[in-house]
Formats: structure tokens, sequence, C-alpha cells
């Protein structure tokens, strides 16, 4: 299922990249010329943040083109949109638009309640949402070459995006311990591919970088899921739906670098005002939850 | 034993694809420290600035103050940027122009291949023997200066220099298993 040839390798590549940076959620170009300024290392671009989804319902669908494209025209950096989970034809059009990274999105409003893109198909690259390791390693089968923990979007609530990423790394500790003839069951116990779980048994991480994401909201946020073993965060309601968008983006940016630096992760977090408005997820309906989006 | 102590590598770790080149090295036979801090950059005898993006990395060291202490440490070591990291060395960067370190004399544009669904694999002629260049939203030098000696060419420009003790690729030698560019930079120090 690794099919280490030129493509992944470039998709891989760009992800590589993005490692110990912050990927800004923003919906204008006014918004990604200020997540540029202040350190981010990719903007994606989408119609409204996910706090703002949440609040007025709604199908949730891919940002309109002219939108995308005045983001790309406005930032240097690489340029990320979101279609919806199993929706070929939004990631069609994305990838002719020329965007750097496709997330298939839980976010949105899901196009099939059965399937993901077979996303091997495309030249552009796919990220994609996960709460387990069963769940990343089906993505990555169907050619996702980056992975995000889900968290729980626009809740401006850290609690799913740890749960998530301490599921996936004690997932992949647990699988380093077994012998190769309990692999097989593993394998159908996370409804993953064998050579994928048995990749994941050989090296003790995913073959693609794994980032995380929903609900990172303030700077010592973002330093708690990369000491976690976050590879980079994405941040979504976070900034532009904080009372200082300018200089919490900034903090940001400096917390993915100094993650482990606690002098550094104070003063990034010195002057701050009020972070986004935030939801206790155990009081939420499970209709309103976007991780369980994915299948 | 010997008197003297190992090199010690550092790798610019603000952000970016610094773990690769870490283990790059160690694959060439080098110790390797991850620097965030002028402190960290004291302690080391060469630096590698990796991939990633180049106006993330120019913000970071702008909020740390390390610019200044970065020119002066490559006035007497060895500095080797890879793409993003050849775009912080670079004294003229174009589309659009920003600020760098001004190392390397050479004009370069970013992105110059266009986004990522143009980004390639290419073999370039090294040493008279192929080498897979991994090309990802990479910039092209365009300009060099005469102190520059070129070490690879891609479509006519350059895509490996080298200067005095710097050296400088637009692709990414960490990202594939040759560490044919990573020991020419170790023999630098």
């Amino acid at each position: 299922m690794i099919v280490n040839d030129e493509q992944f390798r470039l998709k891989v590549g760009l992800a590589e990249m993005l490692k110990g940076g912050v990927i800004m959620d923003v919906i204008n170009a006014e918004q990604a010329v200020i997540a540029e300024k202040a350190g981010a290392s990719a903007v994606m671009a989408l119609e409204r943040v996910p706090s703002d989804i949440r609040k007025e319902g709604g199908v949730a669908r891919m940002s309109p083109v002219r939108i995308i494209r005045e983001i790309m025209g406005a930032v240097t950096i690489p340029v990320m949109a979101k279609a919806r989970i199993g929706h070929f034809t939004e990631a069609r059009i994305l990838e002719s638009l020329g965007v750097d990274y496709i997330d298939e999105s839980e976010v949105l409003t899901p196009a099939d309640d059965e399937h993901h893109i077979a996303k091997r198909d495309f030249t552009v690259p796919f990220v994609c949402g996960a709460r387990n390791l069963g769940e990343a390693l089906r993505r990555i089968a169907e050619g996702a070459t980056m992975i995000r923990t889900k968290g729980e979007a626009g809740s401006g609530n850290i609690v799913e995006a740890v749960r998530h990423i301490r599921t996936i790394i004690r997932e992949m500790r647990h699988l380093t311990i077994l012998g190769k003839e309990e692999l097989v069951h593993e394998a159908k116990v996370l409804g993953a591919p064998l050579d994928l779980v048995e990749w994941v048994a050989e090296h003790g991480r995913l073959p693609v970088p794994n980032f995380s994401a929903g609900g990172i909201a303030t700077p010592a946020d973002a330093a708690l899921v990369m000491q976690l073993g976050a590879e980079a965060v994405f941040v979504g309601s976070g900034i532009f739906k904080s009372s200082d968008p300018e200089a919490r983006a900034k903090a940001i940016v400096k917390a993915a670098t100094y993650y482990k630096d606690p002098a550094m992760l104070l003063e990034a977090s010195e002057e701050l005002g009020m972070a986004m408005p935030g939801l206790d997820i155990s009081k939420l309906p499970a209709e309103e939850l976007m991780q369980t989006r994915g299948w | 034993m010997s008197a003297t102590r190992k090199k010690l590598v550092g790798i610019l770790a603000l952000q970016g694809d610094f773990e690769a080149h870490e283990k790059a090295l160690k694959t060439a036979g080098a110790d390797t420290l991850q620097v965030r801090t002028a402190q960290q950059l004291d302690r080391v005898d060469a630096l590698i600035i990796p991939g990633g993006e180049s106006t993330t990395m120019l913000k970071l060291l702008g909020y740390m103050n390390l610019l200044e202490p970065l020119r002066s440490f490559a006035a007497t070591k060895p500095v080797f940027g890879t793409c993003a990291g050849a775009i912080l060395l670079a004294n003229k960067v174009e589309s659009p122009n920003q600020e760098s370190l001004g190392i390397i004399d050479m004009t370069i544009e970013r992105n110059a291949y266009g986004r990522q669904i143009d980004s390639r694999v290419a073999e370039v002629d090294y040493e008279g023997r192929p080498f897979e260049a991994v090309f990802i939203r990479a910039p092209i030098i365009r300009k060099t200066g005469p102190g520059v000696r070129v070490l690879a060419e891609y479509q006519g420009t350059p895509v490996l220099i080298e200067q005095g003790k710097h050296l400088a690729s637009t692709f990414h030698p960490e990202l594939t298993g040759d560490s044919r560019v990573h020991s020419l930079f170790l023999s630098k120090i």
C-alpha cells in the first residue's frame, strides 16, 4: 500500500516542509496576508471558520473559487483548501485551480456517507483527519499523504485533539511490541490494511507526517499537542475568532517552534487578550460533533 | 584518543524538514544539534538551513534576533541551505523581494517552477554521476556572482552551488538516500 513512487515522495515532501509550522484557516485574502505576516507556514482557504459553521448550520461546502484564487494571489506560502468528504469533483476543481494541498475535511458537510475520495488518482496531495490509528491508516491507504488528528473543530476546546493524538501514538506504540502473527488480528481490529499495520509496527510512526487540529486556541494548546507528538498544527477558528488575531497568530507560530521551552512559551503568551470562546464538548449533542464524520 | 573534539553540525530548527537533515547528517557520520537560539548557534561548527517556508523562518529569525548572529557565524563557519534555506542565504530574493542573510552572491526567485502540482523529481548530474533531485515548490537561481561555482544544473539553471565554504541547493538532498551532498558539506568544516 505504500507505493514509494515519485508522486508519493513529492506529496509527503511538501508535508515535510510544513513541519514545525502553523497552518491557519482564513476566509479571505486579507486574513491570508495577516497569517503570512505572522509567520504561518501555509493557509487553509475556507468559506466560514468551523465555529461559524457550527453556529449557522446548513450545508458547508468547498469555498467559492474566486475567494481561493484571491487568497492564492495574495500570499506566497502554500494555499490549502477544503473539499467535502467523498466529493471528488470538488477536489478535481481545487486541483485544476492549483491549490497546494486539499483537506478532505469533516468540517464540511460530507458528500458521501460511506466513501472517501480515491486520493492516489490525483496529482495534488491530500490531508485527512483521523481520531485513531485505524482511521489514519485507511486514509493513507486511500492516498492521504498527511494526517491531522481531528480534535473537535470550532470548539476552542483542546480535549478532543489531545485524546486523538494520544490515541494514535498509543496505538502505534502498541503495534511495536506485537509479534508478526498478532498483526493480522490487529489489522482486522483496526480495520486497516495489513501492510500498513506492519509498516507502523516496524517504524513506530505513521508513514506520512502527523499533524494536529481541532480546538487549538492558545500558544499553550499548540505546544501541548506538539509535546504529545504532533509535528505541526492547524489552527482554525482559534486565530480570527479571538480578540487579537495578529498577536495570537504570531504567538502560536512561536509556540510551535519553542514548544519545549517554557520561558519562550511564557513570552509568547504574555500580551495576549481573550482567546475565542470555547465549548464544553461533553454537552454537545452527538449530531453536532464534526469528528464523527469520516468512515 | 584524538585531542580535537568531534565536529558538531547544527541544523536551524525553527520550521521545516530539519529532522530529515538530521537523519542525513547522521548517515554521513556527523554529530548534530538542533539550533533554535543564539546560544545553540555558538556551540556548532557548521550550520544547515533546511527546507520549509522561508517567510516563516524569516519571521522567527526576526522575533529571536538571530539574523545578525547568523551573518557573523557565516563569516567564519560553513553554512548549507536547501530550498527555503538557499533563499535565506541569497543576497537578493525576487518574487517577491524579501529580506535575506546575504551570505551567498546570488539572485534567487521564489516558487519559480509554479505551485505544488509543478513540483518534480529530476535526475541531475553531480560529479559525473546522476543525483536524484527532489524539487518542491522550488526556487530558481537566476544569477550568481564571480565567487560562486556551479556544481549541478537542471534545465540550464544552477541547482547546487558553492561559494567558498558555503553551499546551497534548490532541491532537497535530505529527502533522498544519497548522502554525497551532505558529505561534501561535512568536508568543508
